[in-house]
Parts: structure tokens; sequence; C-alpha cells
């Protein structure tokens, strides 16, 4: 039993890696330009079927890691300049484009790659299991583990001590103010959506040989990013880190005791957080 | 206007006569050059998509053969995409039916889109010829006599697994299967040999196809240590299940006793030499010592490359079938009574071998074989190790 907790505890765990990506630029995106980008999951989708076709193309999943990620962001950067900067400030257009951009991309996906369900291998380095003594574990879900959590203190270590960092909090908290001190806000809101989407694309490509790419996979992902948010705070990346954390884990233990009943429990969940702290876990109070 | 003379109605009247004569007459002649239309549904997306397209490609390769000729004329193929959903499935033969006016219907992948398409194409008297559905009620309780099974019943394939596995592998297996018709009655028919035999399940899981993550059923096996695992899974869901399997290192420690869906070649080929060595119960194996099976790997390898897989085999065999009876009637479509006579004594020297349709329930009584994952003249495939003798689903 205890190995079956532990098991699935580091799937779980896995997972919410996973989601703190997608969550964290989900969060960066509105923190910053003020935009719930419903198109999140399918920057996911993107990033995976670039992810598993650079691979097979260059024979190298580690180069497509690199450069998923920055083609995806460049995308973002695109759809912030010529799509979305146009709508600023009228949110319910800027929510209906990016729900239409989604559908938009799920879609050529569908047509180029068909609709069937693919499964990715992990890379040859991360095959196969880890053993642990008696206890046997593969080691691609740990890497994700690895990843997740560096990359978390990293964008906590960016946001304090750079000065992009510094400036995308500044709009975070008060675009006008922050105007007022020579911040450009525009700039600052191109270069995180470029940012948020790219950490969707990566997710993606390292996503792919957790989860097997099938239609569909955009809206699910789009919804767990918005759960998770939703739960942890928005606009925070610790409320990312931890919200992602709680949703992987009771995912993970709902599907292994009460799989029929998986997704209720997180959306129960969800239920709870709004009722009793409406701002999430570690959100700020709105002024 | 004027007045109609004697004589400009003569002209009238002789000409309708002559347009109704050469009208029969084009009639008759259309009929002789109009193709047959066979209407063909499979799942060309979502978990089963890699199931319909290899059931066609063996489709297409059987019609190749025969030049695409049966009874004197032409055969005419109409595919839809089942999109592995019965509604979807239900939609998509009324149209091949009330818009494109097919002669005959075949395919169906999944079980429950056989159970919802059953009343309408027994009402319209369309004949059906199932090449892959498994659920035992098809020919059972749920039978028409328009609707033939040359692939497989779920009983069929995993009822002889169950004492062959107790006996050859191990008594303590764990239980995995879809959760749908063919999954449970998979497991139900594997159970009922397998107890018998002295076997003891660990534990019993069904699963929702089109799964994309088999970490939670892993973990779970993980824990339970058994000596084997009996799975029924089939398409995307068996490739995410083994990828898994192999991944967390189980293969090192828990044999695999699966339905012949799970070692299917082109699992194989997304998983590598880790299966090797894995058992499995099914209805065909590549290293059948027949002229029939010779001649079909030697043709699939020609037009797809690659190793063939059983799927393909269903869907040449429905083929075959269905060119045999047309030939029997010389392509007379129209009398049903002398068609569905002509399937019910259809034999197909098929590349499984000798199969031969049941006439009391329309299914096709067959071989069932267990088979080895091993790596021969180069690719990975299955090899014979048991005949488990000519098996026939009970009907009830």
């Amino acid at each position: 039993m205890a190995l079956l907790l532990l098991t699935q505890l580091l799937n779980s765990l896995a997972f919410a890696m996973l989601l703190f990506l997608l969550a964290l630029g989900l969060s960066l995106i509105f923190g910053v330009a003020r935009v719930v980008n419903l198109a999140h999951g399918a920057f996911y989708m993107l990033g995976a079927y670039l992810g598993l076709v650079l691979t097979n193309a260059l024979g190298n999943f580690w180069l497509a890691l690199l450069l998923v990620p920055l083609g995806v962001g460049l995308l973002g950067v695109a759809v912030e300049r010529f799509l979305l900067r146009g709508l600023h400030g009228r949110e319910l257009e800027q929510v209906l484009l990016t729900i239409g951009l989604g559908f938009v991309i799920a879609d050529l996906l569908r047509g180029v790659f068909g609709a069937a369900i693919r499964s990715v291998p992990p890379p040859p380095e991360l095959s196969g299991p880890l053993f642990l003594g008696a206890f046997l574990y593969p080691k691609y879900p740990l890497f994700v583990l690895g990843l997740g959590v560096a990359l978390f203190l990293a964008v906590r270590l960016v946001l304090a001590r750079t000065p992009f960092g510094i400036q995308v909090r500044a709009v975070t908290a008060d675009p006008d103010m922050a105007s007022a001190l020579a911040v450009p806000p525009a700039r600052v809101s191109l270069l995180t959506f470029g940012v948020g989407t790219a950490l969707a694309g990566l997710g993606g490509v390292v996503g792919a040989p957790l989860i097997a790419l099938a239609p569909g996979l955009d809206a699910q992902m789009t919804l767990f990013a918005l759960i998770v948010v939703v739960i942890g705070g928005l606009g925070r990346i610790e409320g990312a880190f931890w919200g992602a954390l709680l949703v992987g884990v009771v995912d993970g233990f709902g599907r292994l005791f009460l799989p029929q009943a998986a997704m209720f429990l997180i959306f129960a969940l969800m239920a709870l957080v709004l009722a009793l702290k409406p701002e999430g876990l570690l959100g700020r109070r709105v002024a | 206007m004027g007045k109609v003379n004697r004589r400009q109605l003569v002209k009238a009247g002789l000409g309708l006569a002559g347009l109704a004569v050469s009208s029969r007459f084009s009639f008759a002649i259309a009929q002789r050059e109009e193709p047959i239309r066979i209407g063909v549904v499979l799942s060309y997306s979502g978990p089963y998509a890699r199931l319909g397209q290899e059931i066609t490609r063996g489709m297409e390769l059987y019609l190749e053969r025969v030049d695409y000729q049966a009874g004197g004329r032409r055969i005419q193929l109409l595919k839809e995409d089942e999109e592995a959903d019965p509604a979807v499935a239900v939609r998509k033969v009324r149209k091949l039916v009330e818009q494109d006016r097919v002669h005959l219907l075949a395919g169906i992948i999944l079980s429950s889109s056989a159970y919802g398409i059953r009343d309408y194409v027994h009402e319209r008297q369309i004949p059906l010829v199932v090449a892959n559905a498994a659920a035992n009620g098809i020919t059972r309780e749920r039978r028409s006599p328009y609707i033939f099974r040359t692939s497989i019943s779920a009983w069929q394939q995993h009822y002889p697994m169950g004492p062959w596995v107790a006996r050859n592998v191990g008594k303590r297996v764990f239980l995995l299967a879809l959760d749908y018709a063919f999954g449970k009655e998979a497991t139900a028919a594997f159970k009922e040999g397998f107890l018998a035999s002295g076997g003891e399940p660990v534990a019993e899981v069904y699963v929702p196809l089109g799964s994309t993550d088999y970490s939670a059923v892993i973990s779970r096996i993980a824990a339970a240590r058994p000596e084997a695992v009996f799975a029924v899974l089939s398409g995307s869901d068996a490739v995410i299940f083994m990828r898994q399997f192999v991944q967390f290192g189980l293969n090192r420690t828990v044999q695999l006793a699966v339905s012949g869906e799970v070692t299917d070649e082109n699992v194989l080929e997304a998983i590598g030499d880790a299966a090797i060595g894995a058992k499995s119960g099914d209805h065909w194996v590549y290293t059948l010592n027949n002229s029939a099976n010779r001649e079909f790997i030697r043709a699939y390898r020609q037009k797809y490359g690659g190793v063939p897989n059983h799927f393909a085999v269903r869907g040449y065999d429905a083929m075959q079938f269905i060119v045999g009876a047309l030939n029997d009637v010389q392509g007379d479509v129209g009398n049903k009574s002398r068609l569905l006579t002509a399937f019910k004594n259809a034999k197909i020297i098929s590349p499984r071998g000798f199969v031969q349709i049941d006439p009391e329930t329309n299914n096709a009584t067959q071989h069932v074989y267990a088979r080895e994952v091993a790596r021969i003249d180069g690719v990975l495939t299955n090899r014979l190790i048991a005949d488990l003798g000519v098996i026939r689903d009970p009907g009830k």
C-alpha cells in the first residue's frame, strides 16, 4: 500500500508540474495584459505536436525542447501585437478572440496531424525505470518534476531581481502608475504574452510523453490551467505553483481511488476555494 | 392554343411508348453497368483510427486481387468515419443507405456501434458484414438474418485463453479491460475458463476508452505484484498502456498474457523490443504456415511495406467473404434471400486458417491461437506457440 501511495504521489506531482507550466503562463499573461487567454491549451497542443515533429526531424528531443518554446513564443508575440492589442481594455472581445484562436489552432492541428491519439516516447536518455532499491520508478516523470521546481525557482528569481521582472510586477500591480514611472506597459505586455505562450509550448513538449496527444486535449488543458489559477489566485506565481500541486494530487489520488469521480473532486475543490476565499488561496484581495 | 389533331396525338403516343421501351432497355443496361456499392463504416479518427486504417487496407488489398470485380460487376467502396462513437455510426449508416443507396454494409469497429445500427439494418434488410466489433450479443440475442460477423466474438477469442494462462503463465493475474461491452465480455469469458482451472484474479479494473494516461493503473499493478496481467485494450489505449508498462519497468517483473489486440503489430512498432515475450490469444498469427497467409503477407508487404496485423486480416477476409457470395449469386444483389443463403454457406480460406460461417448464428467459427511477441526475420511480431483449437461461439 505504501508503495502504491508513493508511486501515485510521484505520478501526481509530475502531472502537477505540467499544470504549473501552463498555469504560470496563464497567470503571467493575466497579470500584465489583463487577458484570460483561453487559447492557452491550444498553444500547449501546438507545442506538443511541433515537439513531436522536430524530435523526429532532428533526432534530438533536447533541441526540440529549446526551439519549440521559442517558436510558440514568437507566435504568441504576433498574436498580442496584431490581434489583441487593438482590443485593449475590451475584456469580452479579448476573451472571445482567444476562444476563437484556440479553435483555429486546434482544428489546424487536427487537419495536419489527423485525429488519431498519438503516444510519444520519452527521449532515450530518460527512457525506462530508475532503480531505488526495491522501488522502480520511470525516469521521465522525475525529470518533469525537477524541471517544474527549477523553473518555479528561476521565475521567482527573475521576477524579484531583474529589471524586466520588476517591470512585470509594476505593470501587474498598477499599469497607470507604472506608465507614469516610464515603464512601457505595451512592451512589457508584449514580452509577457510571448513568455506565457512559450511556457505553454514548453509544457506541450514536456507533457507529450506523459499524456498522449488527442483531439480535445487543448480544451482539457485550458480548463485545468484555469482551475489551478482560480484555486491558487490569479497573477501570482506562488499561487500557480501551490494550486498546481493541490490539483495534481487531488486528480491523481482521485483517479486511483474514485476513478469515476476524479473530475468532480477537482471541481468540488474549486467550488470550496471560491466559497471560502474567492480571491484564491494565495491571491490578493483586489481593492 | 390550337386544337390537337389526330395525327399529333398518334405521334405523341408513339413517342411516349418509344420512350418507355428505350428507358426500360437502358435501365436494364444500367443495372448491369452499375457498380455494387458497399458502404464501409470504420473509425478513421479517435482512439481506433489505426484500426480503421488497417481494416481498410486489408479490404482494398483483397479487392485489388480480384480487380474490384465480383459476379461480373464492379465493386465500389464508400467509406465513412465512425469516429468511435455509436451515434455517429448510426448517422453514417443512414446516410449510406438513404442517400448513397448502398447494397451492402461492412466494417464497424465499436461493439456499441454494431448494437446501435442493428435494428436499422435489420428493418431495412441491408446485409451487414461486421469486420471487427466483438460484442457477443451481435450474433447471440441481438442477431439478425442480415448481420454476419467474419471477425470474432469476445467470448471466442478470450474464453480459450483462461485455462491456457492458468496452466502456462500463472495463477495470480491482474485483470484490466476497457469499460464497455467488448472489454467486459472479454474479461468475463476469460474468467470463466480461468477460474475453472484454478486461477485467482488479484484485481479487476476497468478504464474508459480513449484514456491518455495509464499511470494510476500501472501503480496499482506494481503494488499488487501479480504473476501476470491480462489486459483487454485496443488501439491507442493498448499503445499507451504498453509504453507506460515498460517505462515503469514492470516488463521485468510481471508477465503479460493479454488479448491479441494489445500485442497487435501496430502496437509493437511503437513499443519496440521491450514487448518481446508477451503472450496473447488471437485468431491470426504472423507465423501461421498456410499458403493463404504467405500470399497475404507478401501482398501486404508489397503494397504497404511493414508487417501486417490482424486488423488488416479482418478487412481482407470481410471482402473475401463478400466477393465470394457475390460471385455465387452472379452479382444479383437484388435477390436478398439468394444472397443471404450464399453468405450462410460461405467458407473462407483465410490467412488465419479455415473459417466457416455458423449458419445458426452467422458468426465465424475458427481457430484461436496462443502467441508470443518475438523478433522474426528482423521484424517485431507474434509467433505461434499453441493452437487452442477450433472455437465456435455457442450463440447464447
